[in-house]
């Protein structure tokens, strides 16, 4: 075994020993190292020792609604999209207590718990993972008030990331600019070559972890095929719009006009297919829950009996919720059809106005999770397709007046 | 504190599950005696406190004549009167003759039905008399129950939430039963409380909570009905616990009626 440094833009290539080896030295660094792992019939996000562990030779099929799992002896360590989870888990944990108050002789003493996290290597994180992760890093840790906890389990987190080479037909990522290729973010990049990876040596932190592994310098088509397979799968995704017309796909190859999405959302606040999803929406709010940008959550204090003790804690919470916009005077949102608006117009265009960025990566998750297979993309064109007239909204509005 | 606030529980057509969660509260059971009197619950201690108190708890349906009568009078002598249960809040699993007569019923369980004097249906208390707060569940969860006594002691409102079983689902880590597993679920039209226990034995939802807010377990019905799942499984699913909450009713009424 030879110590070679690979600069940051580099190219090399690594055998699944070395994907091993690469796991041990990120253990041996301090790292806990997580990854997609076979649990309770999904790939999720669990610790990983082995690559025995990894779902070789497993695909997922995702529709609206459905999610299963299927084996392919083609399929290679990756080869499956996304699943429920998200880093958010990790990151922004479910649940966590952020106060803790005592009262002792009828004085408060109050103490923020201070996290000390281990440091996270997480492998196989995909292009719509990382720009979530960038929209996440905006709203936590940009602006006046950054979230110390997030910021603590952020800073030091190490990023293996995996080019896809495959989609499912939930994923319409290429629609957000979020991928499907790796482009940024990470700190190091792996493409699935022929049973081997040819990795992309993003930052130093990532130069460092690959010196003690024994790479090779990849020949030139391994290069080429890696590069080939975002290329294609960007190609594939990117044909699905034209390939639509006039020819209904089952199951539908997603893809998303966001051409003046923010107006558009915002000009058909009255539109009527609210109250039609709404018939439809259960406003059981599992799409924020598996999104990973929603980042509301519940704060509540927490008392015992004696009322000598409080805790304050945070908890996921979603926009589909009652108490979520309960005030003052009551539920703000009390219809179904008003929380549909307000997760899809916060998500798509007021998001721009509030953080810069769309808060949609196109990762589908909202899509195969929703019990019922609501698709935010169908709920989108359909707006698009219907949206008033100049006339009518001019006769609503003198109608209003 | 002022003298501590006299507790009473009160029994209707039920099983004793979610009176039996109060002494279930091993750990926290002397801290509720610290806090509040137990003045009268029968199943805990013989002495009898005399009324009017300040909380009630009352468990089970109303089934009889006799229950419509004394369900008044336990209002009369509570502040606030809070039902535990699904048999208190929805009616519960004994709300099944609401869709069949009774004494058909009577005739084939009893031996000398001529003893029977029951109502035709088995209702919610709030359809009798006006209820504070309700604490769902079947049986409810003591740690709901503890919730709640700390709530009413510190005069504030209890921290129940009113969301789906999903929510809880997904805090946890449970993958989806229904979208990885085509198992159909309650989850999604179920109020939480329970921790999402089901579901993590691969189980489906059983509505053990009854609905949550703006629930909408017809367009979860008709989804599980296109995906192939007999009506009348649904209308099972729907009617365990909480059948006669409204939106499990119109449901599982729809859902029966298409099947026929």
């Amino acid at each position: 075994m030879s110590a070679k440094h690979a600069p940051v833009g580099s190219f090399l290539t690594i055998g699944t020993e070395q994907l091993q080896a690469l796991m041990d030295v990120l253990k041996a660094a301090g790292y806990r190292t997580i990854g997609p792992r076979l649990m309770d019939s999904a790939i999720v996000f669990g610790d990983l020792d082995k690559i025995e562990q990894l779902p070789v030779g497993y695909l997922d099929r995702q529709d609206g609604g459905s999610y299963r799992l299927e084996h392919d002896d083609a399929a290679g360590y990756f080869d499956h999209v996304v699943g429920p989870q998200s880093l958010k888990r990790f990151l922004y944990p479910p649940g966590e207590t952020l106060l803790e108050s005592v009262r002792t002789n009828g004085q408060w003493q109050m103490k923020a718990p201070t996290i000390e996290p281990k440091p996270i290597a997480v492998i196989g994180l995909r292009a719509c993972d990382l720009h979530a992760l960038a929209i996440q890093d905006k709203v936590l840790l940009g602006g006046p008030y950054v979230d110390p906890n997030y910021e603590a389990r952020r800073e030091n987190l190490f990023i293996v990331a995996v080019n896809c080479r495959r989609a499912a037909p939930t994923c319409f990522c290429h629609s957000m600019n979020a991928g499907p290729a790796v482009d940024d973010g990470f700190d190091l990049a792996l493409t699935e070559v022929n049973r081997n990876f040819v990795v992309e040596i993003g930052t130093p932190k990532g130069a460092e972890i690959m010196f003690d592994i024994d790479w090779l310098p990849p020949a030139r088509n391994e290069i080429d095929e890696a590069q080939a397979v975002v290329t294609n799968l960007k190609a594939e995704m990117e044909s699905r719009e034209r390939r639509s017309h006039g020819n209904r796909e089952a199951p539908r190859q997603r893809y998303l006009n966001t051409s003046s999405i923010h107006d558009l959302l915002l000009e058909n606040l009255e539109h009527h297919r609210w109250t039609e999803v709404a018939r439809r929406c259960l406003a059981c709010g599992n799409c924020t829950m598996v999104c990973p940008t929603c980042f509301c959550a519940a704060v509540e204090e927490v008392s015992d009996l004696s009322g000598e003790h409080v805790r304050r804690e945070r908890a996921w919470d979603s926009c589909f919720t009652a108490e979520h916009s309960y005030m003052n005077t009551g539920t703000v949102r009390k219809s179904t059809a008003s929380r549909y608006r307000q997760w899809l117009t916060h998500k798509l265009a007021t998001w721009q106005d509030q953080f810069g960025t769309s808060g949609c990566v196109g990762c589908g998750r909202c899509i195969t999770w929703c019990p019922v297979g609501i698709d935010l993309t169908e709920e989108v064109a359909a707006i698009r397709g219907s949206e008033d007239s100049a006339g009518a909204k001019e006769a609503r509005a003198v109608l209003a007046s | 504190m002022a003298a501590k606030p006299k507790l009473a529980v009160y029994k209707f057509a039920s099983c004793d599950g979610c009176q039996l969660s109060l002494l279930d509260a091993e750990d926290e059971l002397l801290a509720v005696a610290d806090v509040v009197e137990i003045a009268y619950f029968l199943e805990a201690r013989t002495a009898v406190q005399e009324g009017p108190y300040d909380v009630g708890l009352v468990e089970g349906s109303i089934t009889t004549k006799h229950d419509v009568e004394r369900i008044k009078e336990v209002r009369k002598q509570c502040r606030f009167l809070v039902t535990i249960g699904a048999c208190a809040t929805a009616g519960g699993i004994q709300a099944l003759r609401n869709w069949r007569d009774v004494n058909d019923f009577i005739s084939h369980v009893y031996a000398h039905p001529e003893y029977i004097n029951t109502l035709k249906t088995s209702t919610p208390v709030a359809e009798h008399v006006f209820v504070d707060f309700e604490l769902r569940g079947c049986p409810i969860n003591k740690k709901q129950l503890v919730e709640l006594v700390a709530a009413l002691v510190h005069g504030r409102k209890p921290r129940v939430p009113t969301y789906s079983v999903c929510v809880e689902c997904k805090r946890r880590d449970t993958v989806c039963v229904a979208v990885a597993r085509g198992i159909a679920c309650l989850g999604p039209v179920t109020q939480a409380g329970c921790g999402a226990i089901c579901p993590s034995y691969y189980r489906e939802c059983f509505g053990c909570y009854g609905p949550k807010e703006n629930a909408n377990s017809m367009s979860l019905g008709q989804h599980y009905l296109a995906a192939g799942k007999p009506s009348m499984q649904l209308v099972r699913l729907l009617r365990n616990f909480n059948g006669h909450a409204a939106d499990f009713a119109t449901a599982s009424t729809a859902l029966e009626t298409a099947n026929k």
